[in-house]
């Protein structure tokens, strides 16, 4: 079953460490990915960029609004993602445990809509 | 009733767990579980009557509901091939022969999965405590509701989240593996305690007590230890509620007003109850991983130990107080340390005790907190100091109970002040 583990965490706190701490990071994320990939685990993920560059759309009585910034402010924000096969939940939120930004932020763990999939079935 | 039904009502209440237990490890559902459970029982209420009853009822039940179980699955894979919810239950379901009606049968018992996947930390306590209640304590959502005080749809629609969720983020229905199963046994301990402690003193209404939560806190912690019986918090955890229930009937009396643990009637007191859990403290402390239940239920068993209140061992109260506090830093055990200090080297010094207990404002929306800060100053005769906190007290309690023991209290100092002043006068 597939789980998308949110990376939510505090952009201001983030861009304040250092390149060193940063790196560090980065170096944990690759070894995290390598694992899932070799264990058959990894479907895709990715690092957004800030929220600043964030643009929401909208379609109200067929006309598109588009307009600056995010769906919500909030006080962590959406700054990359996992898409993991997992078990079941335990499987997952054990991966979400050792997302390196778990430390510092929060991962939000949702399964994934299963849609009748005719040949892994 | 007919024995029948009697009988029906016991194994009810005794197999229930177990039986839905080892229906939801079959379909993975826990509605398609429930419903042959139901359909299970109102089998049995007929042909009970008719034929009699069968060697093992529990055993005739869960075959029963087993096959209506397959059909249930069997009729939903025709009907709804394409989803994928079937698809998992189906996938979920054994290999099986059509089983026959053989009092004989075996199970095994799958009630540990259960408890796990109900106090699963994925769901909230609240949902846990419901779910808890309606699949291992075979408790109907009207009965939960009324003892909770909480409308039935909200509970209901508590429940249909719960179960929901544990199908769609498949939370896993299976004991947890070594390196969680500290974690999640203390979930499992802390729900069946919030169970009690709501029967014990019901945070609102109009009873300090309702048995019905107590009692059925109290088979649950007794099913807890007979599935993992070398888990000394297990055991002591039962050994508290049942000491702590071994007072129910001296706790309130004939006027339903409340009783304090010193004026209470101790020939009152449950003697069998007192016995088990004396035993099963001891049994638990010999197993030397001593724990927060186990050290609270031997400050209970203290207590029931003295014939009296003025025989009260209070300096081994107190130590064992200090031992719990090790374990947590609540504020709400320093405060009853800090009673325990009173009892044994003085109203002062305990006084102070209570008032450092608050350090940081964390008991001030405490009921307990001003209440037994209010009993230390009337034991100093710091009469006016004393309303005041009791006042306090009553302002943060809805248990009408508590209430009138507060409005006694104040009405006793008002009394006894007013003759102090009198007496100066002459």
């Amino acid at each position: 079953m597939k789980y998308m583990l949110l990376i939510y965490h505090d952009e201001q706190s983030w861009s304040a460490i250092n390149e060193t701490e940063r790196q560090q990071i980065y170096s944990d994320y690759r070894k995290l990915r390598e694992e899932l990939l070799a264990r058959g685990q990894f479907v895709t993920g990715s690092q957004l960029q800030p929220i600043s560059t964030a643009t929401s759309v909208r379609v109200r009585d067929g006309k598109e609004l588009v307009t600056d910034g995010p769906f919500a402010e909030t006080h962590e924000q959406l700054g990359g993602y996992f898409l993991v096969e997992a078990e079941n939940l335990d499987e997952a939120t054990s991966i979400a445990a050792r997302i390196p930004s778990a430390k510092t932020g929060t991962i939000e763990v949702r399964p994934l809509v299963e849609t009748a999939a005719p040949a892994s079935a | 009733m007919s024995r029948a039904g009697e009988t029906l009502e016991q194994v009810f209440r005794e197999e229930y767990g177990r039986i839905i237990a080892t229906l939801i490890r079959i379909s993975g559902s826990f509605d398609l579980a429930e419903e042959a459970l139901q359909e299970a029982f109102i089998s049995a209420a007929s042909k009970w009557e008719l034929e009699g009853l069968p060697n093992s009822p529990g055993a005739w039940l869960t075959t029963v509901a087993h096959r209506r179980l397959l059909d249930a699955i069997r009729r939903n894979r025709t009907h709804t091939d394409k989803e994928t919810q079937i698809a998992f239950e189906a996938t979920r379901l054994q290999p099986h022969v059509e089983p026959e009606l053989d009092d004989a049968m075996e199970y095994p018992d799958d009630r540990l999965r259960l408890i796990f996947t109900c106090c699963h930390p994925s769901l909230t306590r609240e949902t846990q405590v419901a779910l808890t209640l309606r699949t291992l304590g075979g408790l109907t959502t009207t009965e939960i509701a009324h003892a909770f005080l909480l409308p039935e749809p909200t509970l209901a629609q508590r429940l249909v989240r719960a179960k929901q969720k544990i199908r769609l983020a498949r939370i896993p229905y299976e004991i947890p593996p070594v390196d969680r199963i500290a974690d999640r046994l203390s979930a499992v301990q802390a729900v069946i305690y919030l169970i009690f402690n709501e029967g014990y003193a019901a945070s609102a209404g109009q009873n300090l007590i309702r048995n019905d939560l107590c009692a059925e806190a109290i088979r649950l912690g007794r099913v807890l230890c007979e599935l993992l019986p070398d888990e000394p918090e297990n055991l002591g955890l039962l050994a508290l509620m049942l000491l702590q229930d071994s007072r129910r009937d001296a706790r309130v009396n004939d006027d339903g007003e409340l009783v304090t643990l010193e004026e209470q009637d101790r020939t009152r007191w449950d003697a069998r109850e007192i016995a088990e859990g004396v035993n099963l403290v001891q049994r638990a402390l010999r197993l030397r991983r001593v724990g927060i239940y186990q050290l609270q239920a031997a400050i209970a068993a203290v207590h029931a130990e003295a014939q009296t209140a003025a025989e009260t061992d209070w300096r081994q109260i107190v130590a064992l107080y200090e031992e719990l506090l090790r374990f947590t830093a609540s504020p709400i055990v320093a405060l009853n340390h800090a009673a325990a200090v009173a009892m044994s080297e003085g109203f002062e010094r305990g006084l102070g005790l209570i008032e450092a207990a608050d350090e940081n404002g964390a008991l001030q929306n405490y009921y307990l907190f001003h209440a037994s800060r209010a009993d230390l100053l009337r034991r100093l005769h710091r009469y006016d100091e004393a309303t005041v906190a009791y006042k306090t007290a009553l302002s943060l309690t809805t248990n009408q109970v508590e209430q009138n023991y507060i409005r006694r209290r104040v009405t006793e100092i008002d009394i006894s002040h007013k003759k102090a002043q009198t007496t100066q006068k002459i």
